[in-house]
Order: structure tokens, then sequence, then C-alpha cells
């Protein structure tokens, strides 16, 4: 006997009823397909897989139908040919009873598999690189069998060096029989496996540790692995938890995981036998993780025994074929009956952790015995196989001192159940701790998005102060201009150069006549400037910064006289300020209404270029990012909004018959145009008609890609402008009257915009 | 006498020195309390408690202008942490503030009915509105405090309250049902412990 077999053990567990044999005495069944496959998007721990078929879609057996999100997570394939009816959520088993998105794939029973597998079947594991078998084993999604569902190609690149390759086939839980038939009858595709990953992990040596009280499997490895040195069966004792995996890593290596640590800390992998026969299935044969092994037993079941059964196979269909019920079952469990959980019903699907369906006759379980009050025995630390303090993280539990909890490793438990197993006061300490422990993630959750709340107010709020002080900057800049060009123009009209124009000005423009018009002319154009910055800060604003432009070009190309420069300034900021309202101003008879108009059309423009941004920054986001929650946000607000519009035969407006026709594309404008059709049944004062011109909304609501719709959304805003364009002049004139009509400062927002554009647009040849 | 009289006033003066140099040295720039009792309070920054987000809410409090029974989203949990902190009795949630929702819930914007007026987008204070002018408006979900604070602006009332809908991943075990009532000794020995 070599000193890798010496055991170790570990402390506490108990010796428990077994039952196993209920189930061992018929060999696996290939369960056959069932009618309709449910698949969970989340069966493996990470993200959920993101659906990538449509309802209606035919899939065929081992296909793709949704592909991993993220690093932490797996595709899911269809587990047999058939059609696509639902995606949507159902229920699943979990202990919560709630439901999440599944695909729900109706069989068409010729179980049709994909004509070339996506990737190559492997000949000859060992001129595979360990990449790309990661990347295979990813592919198929592989996760872990035994219970986690932790992915299993994450394990494969440990990224630390791995000296020795677990196999967990100690499988000690009560009733589960599935890992000991496999390793019995399919010991070879369990040691390819094996040889898979030490290839690929490059350790030297594997240990498969099964429980001494599975003598087939373990005589059926032995053979099996005879060939290869590097691999070794130890049988260890039979008791319970020796599956756990850091209960059986301190029998075979005497090492315990330290807290919060992993196995690969002391440079360990262990892996279930399940999913070293699903790795040799992906790479050998190229076949996705589409079914396993699943043990179905239970006194209330006719014919336990286990069955190789496609993963989202009902757990009804699984306990037909094993002879239906007996009696109707009193409790039904997913796992075994220390750490399984309880079904709401027997209509759920497997999932690819789903070892063991039981089904209990009455008195079959250790009834649920009403709690008695703890006596503080310490039977329950007697048995804790990690050395914890089960009573008293049950008080704190109870007493809800989470943090106190958590001081004693509560994060340590595996839940194993042996302290409550042996409470004599039947309390049901396991519950407590999973409370606790769910409790505790929730508030770091909370935490976390307390924290994310504050860091986006404390953001808003230092935004807002910025935009204020930029705005007083602005207004204190727009006065310090005024008051300079007002002192230039002075000066200059008392024909008396200041000593800085002097010297700056190289080229003087020396007649005093022209300098006198000039000035005269500066003064003008000053006195309006200022009049129309009293009332408008944003028209201030705009008119200040087209001047400071205006200033600084004409004082390159048009002169080189600092006197003839300030009053170009001054001119150019009559002009910005005059200009955005020129073309309606003429029109107006009342001012006040130009100015309101003016104004609009400001707020509009900034409006606009503010949309624009956003826009912008929104498209480079949903490309790259797609799990980006202000891409996904407006991904789900599109196609709700598509969904709803697409019924809602658009009723169009009078005055969209020209120009919103032709930027319906747009989501912007379509949301426009509804705003603007029912403002319009109000306001009906309009002369064209074209009361259903139809819109190709429905065409590009079907679009559901989002850069395709920002495209969409670019080129129907250059359409808008073209359409304006050729718009006939009552197109403005129309929106000037509903701005005129309704007191709707968003409608008249619209209007003024438009009409500015078609103003503009129309040349110089307005119809006065 | 004298050496206990010398000795003593040495000991003082050199205690003082300590002291008085240790307050310069080692002096706490801002009030740690206030952020103490922010870090506890919730952040929907809803301004239930009659101030304008939650760290005037905790500057109030650490001033003693308001008292701890003002924030409903905080609920009874809230009160509680918040009495520990400073050391004072906990008190049923003041009704004048609100009451605690039940579930927590998050605003939802009918887009069909937004008429892009950019109004919620300036109410919301932690910016989880997304839009522009004449756009259609939404909220990110994942950012949203369910402060209810967008509500009242809007125009057209297309925003409404959604409960969060629970997933097998936010779910929490329920403690057991039957839970024995603690026997006085057994309490007593656990809070000791």
């Amino acid at each position: 006997m070599s000193l890798m077999t010496r055991l170790f053990g570990f402390r506490g567990g108990l010796h428990l009823d077994y039952r196993k044999e209920m189930s061992t005495g018929t060999p696996i069944q290939i369960a056959p397909v069932p009618p309709q496959l449910i698949l969970p998007l989340s069966q493996h721990a990470g993200n959920p897989a993101k659906p990538r078929v449509k309802v209606g879609d035919r899939v065929l057996r081992g296909q793709t139908i949704a592909d991993a999100d993220g690093f932490v997570s797996l595709p899911v394939h269809a587990g047999t040919s058939g059609i696509v009816s639902a995606i949507e959520p159902r229920p699943i088993p979990h202990a919560s009873g709630l439901s999440a998105p599944c695909i729900v794939i109706d069989a068409d029973g010729k179980d049709e598999a994909l004509a070339t597998p996506e990737w190559e079947p492997a000949e000859d594991i060992n001129a595979l690189d360990a990449q790309t078998i990661r990347d295979r084993v990813r592919r198929a999604g592989v996760s872990g069998l035994g219970g986690a569902g932790f992915p299993s190609f994450i394990k494969l690149a440990p990224g630390h060096p791995v000296e020795t390759l677990i196999i967990n086939g100690a499988e000690c839980e009560p009733y589960i029989s599935c890992d000991q038939l496999l390793m019995a009858e399919r010991a070879d595709e369990i040691i390819g496996g094996i040889q898979v990953i030490l290839h690929t992990i490059r350790a030297g040596r594997c240990l498969i540790g099964i429980e001494d009280n599975k003598s087939w499997a373990i005589a059926a490895l032995k053979a099996a692995a005879a060939a290869d040195q590097r691999i070794e069966v130890v049988v260890v004792p039979t008791r319970y938890p020796q599956g756990g995996e850091k209960q059986l890593i301190q029998t075979l290596t005497g090492l315990e995981v330290p807290s919060r640590g992993l196995p690969l800390d002391l440079g360990l992998v262990v892996q279930n036998p399940g999913t070293a026969r699903a790795v040799w299935r992906a790479i050998r044969h190229a076949e996705p993780l589409t079914s396993r092994v699943v043990t179905v037993t239970g006194s209330a079941v006719s014919h336990p025994q286990n069955f190789d059964a496609r993963i989202g196979t009902p757990m009804r269909f699984l306990i037909d074929l094993a002879g239906g019920y007996t009696t109707p079952p009193d409790r039904l469990l997913m796992g075994g009956p220390m750490m399984g959980f309880a079904l709401p019903t027997d209509t759920l699907p497997i999932v690819k952790s789903t070892n063991c369906i039981l089904a209990t006759a009455p008195g079959e379980l250790r009834p649920d015995e009403d709690a008695m009050p703890c006596i503080r025995c310490g039977a329950c630390q007697d048995a804790c196989p990690i050395n914890l303090l089960p009573q008293q993280m049950y008080w704190h539990a109870r007493g809800k001192e989470y943090d106190k909890a958590q001081s004693l490793n509560l994060f340590d438990c595996i839940e194993c159940g042996c302290c409550a197993q042996v409470c004599p006061s039947h309390i049901p300490l396991v519950q407590y701790y999973r409370h606790a422990k769910t409790e505790i993630w929730s508030e770091q959750q909370e935490k976390r998005k307390a924290d994310a709340a504050r860091e986006r107010h404390e953001a808003r709020l230092a935004r807002i102060e910025r935009e204020e002080r930029a705005k007083e900057e602005a207004r204190a800049r727009k006065k310090a201009l005024l008051a300079a060009s007002q002192a230039a123009a002075k000066p200059a009209a008392a024909t008396a150069p200041s000593p800085v124009e002097a010297s700056a000005s190289a080229v003087g423009n020396d007649d005093p006549v022209a300098r006198a018009i000039a000035a005269a002319k500066a003064k003008k154009a000053a006195a309006p400037a200022a009049d129309s910055t009293s009332d408008d800060p944003v028209a201030r604003a705009i008119a200040a910064a087209k001047a400071k432009k205006a200033a600084a070009t004409s004082g390159t190309a048009e002169t080189d006289d600092p006197v003839a420069r300030a009053i170009a300034a001054a001119k150019a900021k009559k002009a910005a300020a005059n200009a955005d309202a020129a073309a309606t101003n003429t029109k107006r008879a009342k001012p006040s209404a130009a100015d309101d108009e003016r104004i609009a059309a400001a707020v509009a423009a900034a409006q606009a270029r503010k949309a624009a941004k956003a826009a912008a920054a929104a498209q480079p986001q949903a490309t790259t990012e797609a799990d980006d929650p202000v891409a996904r946000a407006i991904a789900a607000a599109q196609a709700r909004k598509a969904a709803q519009s697409a019924d809602a035969s658009v009723p169009a407006a009078p005055q969209s018959s020209s120009a919103t026709t032709g930027d319906a594309d747009d989501p912007v404008a379509r949301a426009i145009a509804a705003a603007q059709a029912r403002k319009a049944a109000k306001a009906a004062a309009v002369a064209s008609e074209s009361p259903s011109a139809p819109t190709p909304a429905t065409n590009n609501t079907a679009d559901e890609d989002p850069v395709a719709r920002a495209v969409a959304a670019a080129k129907a805003k250059k359409a808008a402008k073209a359409a304006a364009a050729v718009a006939p002049e009552p197109v403005p004139a129309a929106a000037s009257e509903t701005s005129a009509q309704t007191d709707d400062p968003v409608a008249r927002a619209i209007a003024a915009a438009k009409a500015r554009k078609a103003a503009r647009a129309a040349g110089e040849t307005p119809t006065e | 006498m004298l050496v206990a009289i010398l000795a003593l006033t040495a000991l003082s003066v050199a205690f003082g020195l300590g002291l008085g140099y240790a307050s310069v040295r080692f002096k706490v720039e801002g009030d740690p309390l206030v952020d103490q009792i922010d870090k506890v309070l919730p952040q929907t920054q809803c301004g239930q408690c009659g101030f304008p987000g939650c760290r005037p809410y905790a500057t109030a409090i650490a001033g003693g202008e308001a008292d701890i029974n003002q924030c409903p989203p905080g609920g009874e949990d809230g009160i509680q942490k918040l009495a520990e902190l400073l050391g004072v009795e906990a008190k049923p949630l003041n009704p004048d503030n609100g009451v605690a929702k039940a579930v927590p819930t998050v605003a939802l914007i009918d887009e069909n009915i937004c008429i892009g007026c950019t109004k919620c987008i300036q109410a919301c204070p932690v910016d989880a509105i997304l839009g522009a002018a004449q756009q259609m408006h939404t909220v990110i979900v994942s950012e949203c405090t369910g402060c209810e604070l967008c509500l009242e602006p809007c125009p057209v009332d297309c925003i409404s309250m959604q409960p969060v809908a629970q997933t097998p991943r936010t779910w929490v075990w329920p403690l057991p049902d039957a839970a024995p009532a603690p026997s006085p000794r057994a309490a007593e020995a656990s809070s000791a412990a």
C-alpha cells in the first residue's frame, strides 16, 4: 500500500440509513424523449444564458439555443429536435418555488441531431491544447453535476499549478445512486474524462474517492484505470458527509481547505464523475451536455431506478417511467433527504444539477415534528464535520444577529444537515443557517444598491452645481463683454483711440468719418442687443457665444482695425440676437409673440443638441456592451413600445402629413407624432388634409436591433431635414398657427423648431 | 510629600501636552457621525423625512434637529439601526412622514403616453431616468430607488410604481415557522454569549 492511500478522515459526521439498494437493482435506463422539454436559462452558477432562438424556430438536438452571458455563465443546448414553443418564465426546481426564464421545446419525435457538430470530435485528446479543450467544454455547457452547478471550464483553467485531481465518487447522501451506477456502467468514459482533465490542468495524478459500500463501482473503475498509472481508486469509509468536497479532501490528503478558501489553494481540483463523463463526451464525441443520470427513488415510487434523461424532462415523466406512484407522495424532494429541498409540484423539469428525485411515502423520513426549545446538549457541535458551533449560530440566526452568526464562520457551513439530524429537539437548524446566509446576501446587495444610489445622487448634485456655476460665469462674461464693447464704442465716437488700441493696431483706419459712422452703428447695435439680453438668459447665452465667435473671426478675416473689430463684434452680436427670429419676426404682428417663439426655438435647439449627444452616447454602448443597464433599459422600453404600437394604428396627425411622414422611421419622430396627434385632436385648425398617411412604423418597430435603430434614426433625421426643405410654406405657417392656439409649451417648442427649419430651408424668399 | 507633588505635576503636564498634541495632530475633519448615520439611511433620496435627501437628514439627526423615526423607506429596521448607532431608544415610525412599503417598488414609464417633457428626469435624485426632450423616457430599473419623486411632476401621469419581482437569486429562505419560544434562561445565556 502506497503512501497515497493512507487515509486521514474528518471530524464529526454520521452513519445514516442509506437505502441506496432501492434504486441500484436496475441498470441505468435510457429515458425516451418526453413530448416537451423545459430548459431553464440559469442551470448553473453565474449569469443566466441569453436565448439565441425565437419562438417558432425549429431546433435540432445539440444545437445551442442560448449563449453564455459573461464569463461565469454557460450556454444551453436543445435536448432534442422540435419547435421552440415558448420563451417565458416557468417554475424551476429551486427551493423558492419561483419562476425563471425557460426555453420550452415541443419535441417532434424525430430526435434529429445537428448534421455536423458545432466543433470537431477529437480522436486524440493529447493533440488538443488546453485552451481548445476549455473552450469546447464551455461551449458544451458542462457544469458541475454534483449539485452546485459551477461552470466546469473555469475549474479547468486554474491559473495555479495543480498537483492532484480528485474525483468525488463518494456519493454519501442516502437514496442517491446516480454516480454509483454511472461509475459502474460507464467507467471507461469517466476514465477518459479524467485523462482529458489531467491533460488540461497538467496535474500529475488523480485520486478517485469512493465509499466502501459501492463495490461494483470500485471494481469497474479499478479495471478501467488499470492502464493509467496516474489514476488511483481510493476506497474511503462510508460516513456522511464523506462526499462533501472539503471532507473528501481531508480524508484523502489530511489537508483542510482554509476558511473562505478553495481546494485550489491546496493545489487540488475536485470534480464529480458525471462531470468527467460530460467532459469526455464533449471532447471525444463533440456532444454538448443535454442529458444526465438521475435517480428516481423513494417508497412512493413503484420501481425506483436510474435514468439517463434529457435535461429539461419533466419530473413527472420520469416518475411515470418508473411505474408511477404507489401512494400519493408525502414529500417530493430534489436531492437527498439531508441536503435536498422540497418541490411544490412534479411538473418541474430536471436541470443539470438534478441528481435525484425523491418521492417519499408517509412516515418514511423523520416527520417534521414541532421543534422543541434548545436544551444546549451540544450534540450538534459533536456532529458538525467542520468544527462550527451550530448552537451559537442558531441563536444568533434566530435573534437576527446575522453579523454575529457570520463571525462564527456561518459561511463555512456546508449545510450537510448533521446538526439538525442529531438534534433531540428537532430544531430545523439548517434552515436557520440558510435563512441567515440569504439574509446576509440580501443585505449586502441592498447595501451595494444604497451606495450606488448615494454615489449617483452626489454626482448629480455636483453636476447641478457645476452647471449653475457655468451659467453664472457665462452671465458674468457676457456683462463684461457688453461693458467692454460700450467702452470701446465711446472713445471711438470721440475720435480718440485708446493707447491699447493704438499700440495693438498696426494698420489703423485713419478716416475719422468712417469711424464715426461705425461708432454710431455700434451704438445702435449695442442697444437692441442689451434689450434682447434682458429678458431671456438662454437667448443671451447663445448670443454671447455667437458674438464671441463672430468677434474672433471678424478680427482675423475682415479688418485689422481694432475699432472696426469692436464694431463688427457688436454688430455680430446684434445679428446673432436677431438672426434666429429674423425670418419669423417680420411676419409677426406682436413682438412679444416673436420673442416667445425665439426663446422656444432656442430651448428646442439646446434640447436637440442634448438629444443628439445622448443618442451618440447610447449608440456605442448599445453596440459594445449589451449588458449595460442603460442599453438594456432602452432596449426594453423600445420593445415594450414596439409591442404596443404595433396594434395601435397610428392616427396620423394632419400636420404630420408632409414633414413627419418622411421621418416616421425615427422613434423620436414617432413619439413626437403621437404627441402631436393627441394635440391635433384639440387644435384641428390646419388646412392640409391627408388623414391616414400610412406610416412605415410597423415595419420599423419590428426591427429590434438597437444599432440598426440608431442608424435609422440618424437617417430619418436627415430625411426630415430634406423633407422640411421641400415642404411648402404652409407647413411652418400651420405649425406656428398650432403653436399660437395651443398653450402647451412642448408642442409650441416643436412647432417653433419646425418653423425655423422650414424657413431656413426655404431660403431667402419667405412669403411676406 | 514634595516629591509626590512634583511627580504628579510632572505627570499632568506631560499628559496635558500629549493630549494637546493629539487633539491637533489627529483632528478629525468633518463630522464622522453624519457619515455614519448617512451609511445607515437607505439612500432613496425621497425626501419623505422632510429634508432634501438622505445626507441632509443625517446632518439634521446629528445636529439634534430631527428625530430618528422619520424615514419610511428605512422602516423599523432602519430605526433600530439608528437607535443602536446613537444610543437612544428606538421608536415607531412617525406616521406624518408616511408608511413603510410592504414590497420594494420601482418606477415604470408608459412610453406610449410619455410626451418627452424631461420633467421626471429633472426630478429624479439619482439620474435613473433616461431620455431627452421629445424623446421617449425610460427608467433604468437597476438604479431606481423607488422614491416616487418622478410621479408628481409628470404632466400626463404616465409613471407608475411597480413592485420589484422576486427572483430565485434574490429570494431569502424564510425562518422556520414554528420557532419555539426560547426559555428565559436560554435567552439570557445567548445574550451573554
